[in-house]
């Protein structure tokens, strides 16, 4: 099951402020956490989450400083500012008011969910 | 392979990947930086679950996203790298850095010397009002040595060409300053003329440097001139949006600023100015795209029309040109502006490129000036006895020559260039040759002509 790209979009925000509202972090490990969470089933495109960093950093919902890895690399993290706590709790409730109403109709219709539960889960890191 | 092998490939396989995507205008540095380390990040993981390197590696990049997709999305979000900034002192430290910025210190303390230069003569009793005359004699003298100075210091000419361009700057100085001009200051005007002109050859030595004697060196000090002329007169305009409120606010609490404006901001913001556009143009040259090749683009076809038309006209309604002074520096005036646009159109184009469209409207515009241009020396030899010799007739009919002469051969030149028997190399080696016809009869009007025509 692949997820359709405005889904993927719309949920990129919430997504990667609630991640970073766990603990600092940066692309590669925002996108293993992604991965994580979803079981595999959201696939993003890894360059593509890194305009999304910017676009956050520039609304000024986190802010970036670059530190050296202990790989010696130069690294950029990113840190959720109180600004984007502020977002990240608004599109708690925009998505729970969302989910609320989808659960109702599911319930309502009360159709099979399809594979949901036979999804295959995909290997990590391969 | 060894593993040391595998190591060296990969960093060749990142070092190309990372230069690729450095050509994308919208991904700076730093971004390609971030992708990097995700992309190390990534390739070492997949290494660990037991992928060869370049297997990882293509993985890696795969997984990354389609390039263009990348960069569309970069600058979805960041829209103003599209538009080339001129950044003066480039962030990130590093040597290049610390070198524009001396390179910007000194054509900015140099501005300032211009500035002040202009208004030195002041102390030594020599004001505008009453020695105007002075100051037009010697208006290139302000500026333009200090302008060849910031090239000599930029390029690293050395003490020789300091000495050498002293002098001709002194000899200049001595030739408008120790003639006995008369009160009817027409040979004078001539000199104040025509000297910048003659002074814009040394100018351009120290600008192409070591380069001087290759027509790429001089092809490129003709390109410099045409950008130092816009940005000159766009900061010109600038300085005029700033005085009209300098002017405007000062009359609202009663004070008259016209003469602040008249004796320092004029004067001292034009002298500056020559350096600070210099300056603009050396900076921003590999940064935004010249403007006058696209000026030249835009009015080529405009100003062929326009020829084309006046001489339909005179054939068909049988008119004779009537000329007088005037109108043959007008006619001056029209050589000098197709040789710019047939100049600014060859620095720009690519000379191994097949002939085009845009050629054949240059050839018309050539032929077209040189047939109205033909059409107004006959007027003028035919009513030469009426005329006299004056200094600015004979000036006006040296110069009508001189562009005349440049723009024929020019026109052959282009022609053979159609007909594919000659490289258009041999244009440009034409054109950066005449330079010096220029500067010569410059010279000779500074030099030569007062004391012919009796110091008129």
């Amino acid at each position: 099951m692949a997820i359709n790209k405005d889904l993927i979009a719309a949920s990129s925000t919430p997504i990667v402020l609630a991640i970073l509202a766990e603990g600092d972090s940066y692309g590669y490990a925002i996108l293993q956490r992604v991965r994580e969470l979803s079981g595999g089933h959201m696939e993003w495109t890894d360059g593509m989450l890194y305009p999304v960093l910017h676009r956050l950093e520039r609304l000024g919902h986190i802010e970036a400083r670059w530190e050296v890895a202990e790989s010696g690399r130069r690294r950029k993290y990113y840190r959720v500012t109180p600004t984007g706590r502020d977002q990240l709790a608004e599109e708690r409730r925009q998505w729970q008011a969302v989910d609320a109403t989808l659960r109702s109709i599911w319930n309502a219709l009360s159709i099979p969910a399809g594979d949901s539960a036979s999804a295959v889960l995909l290997p990590q890191g391969a | 392979m060894s593993a040391s092998d595998h190591a060296v490939s990969l960093e060749a396989q990142i070092d190309q990947w990372r230069s690729y995507l450095r050509r994308r205008q919208a991904i700076h540095a730093v971004d390609v930086a971030e992708l990097e380390d995700h992309l190390r990040e990534q390739v070492a993981a997949l290494v660990e679950a037991g992928l060869a390197t370049d297997e990882a590696f293509l993985v890696a990049v795969k997984r990354m996203g389609n390039l263009d997709a990348l960069s569309r999305e970069f600058a979805n979000e960041h829209s103003e790298r599209l538009w080339k900034q001129l950044v003066v002192v480039p962030p990130g430290g590093g040597d290049p850095s610390t070198r524009s910025r001396t390179d910007a210190f000194v054509a900015f303390a140099l501005a300032l010397a211009a500035a002040v230069a202009i208004k030195l003569p002041v102390l030594f009793g020599l004001d505008w009002e009453h020695e105007n005359r002075f100051y037009l004699r010697n208006l290139s003298l302000f500026a333009l040595p200090l302008l060849a100075g910031y090239f000599v210091w930029k390029r690293q000419l050395g003490a020789r060409a300091l000495g050498w361009l002293a002098v001709a700057f002194a000899l200049a100085a001595v030739f408008v300053n120790v003639y006995p001009y008369g009160p009817v200051g027409a040979t004078e005007a001539l000199a104040a003329l025509h000297l910048p002109i003659a002074l814009w050859l040394a100018v351009g030595m120290v600008y192409a440097g070591v380069r001087w004697r290759e027509v790429g060196g001089r092809m490129d000090f003709i390109r410099f001139s045409g950008e130092l002329f816009i940005y000159f007169v766009l900061i010109a305009l600038g300085g005029g949006v700033l005085t009209a409120f300098v002017m405007m606010m000062f009359e609202a609490i009663g004070i008259k600023a016209e003469t602040v404006f008249a004796t320092w901001l004029l004067p001292c913001g034009a002298a500056g100015g020559v350096l600070v556009a210099a300056w603009l143009v050396e900076a921003k040259q590999s940064v935004i795209e010249n403007m006058a090749p696209v000026l030249t683009r835009l009015f080529t076809p405009f100003f062929a029309i326009v020829l084309v038309v006046f001489l339909g006209t005179v054939l068909w309604t049988g008119r004779g040109v009537q000329i007088d002074r005037n109108e043959l520096i007008a006619f001056d005036l029209l050589l000098v502006l197709v040789l710019g646009l047939l100049l600014y159109s060859v620095s720009a184009r690519d000379p191994q490129a097949p002939p085009g469209v845009f050629d054949v409207v240059q050839v018309v515009l050539v032929v077209s000036a040189l047939l109205t241009d033909a059409l107004a020396l006959w007027a003028i030899a035919v009513r030469i006895n009426e005329f006299g010799f004056t200094p600015n007739r004979v000036a006006a009919l040296g110069e009508n020559v001189i562009l005349l002469v440049n723009l024929a051969w020019s026109a052959v030149l282009y022609f053979r260039f159609l007909r594919g028997r000659a490289p258009f190399a041999s244009l440009e080696r034409w054109q950066t040759n005449y330079l010096y016809v220029y500067a010569s009869w410059a010279a000779l009007v500074v030099i030569v002509f007062p004391p012919v025509f009796d110091y008129l």
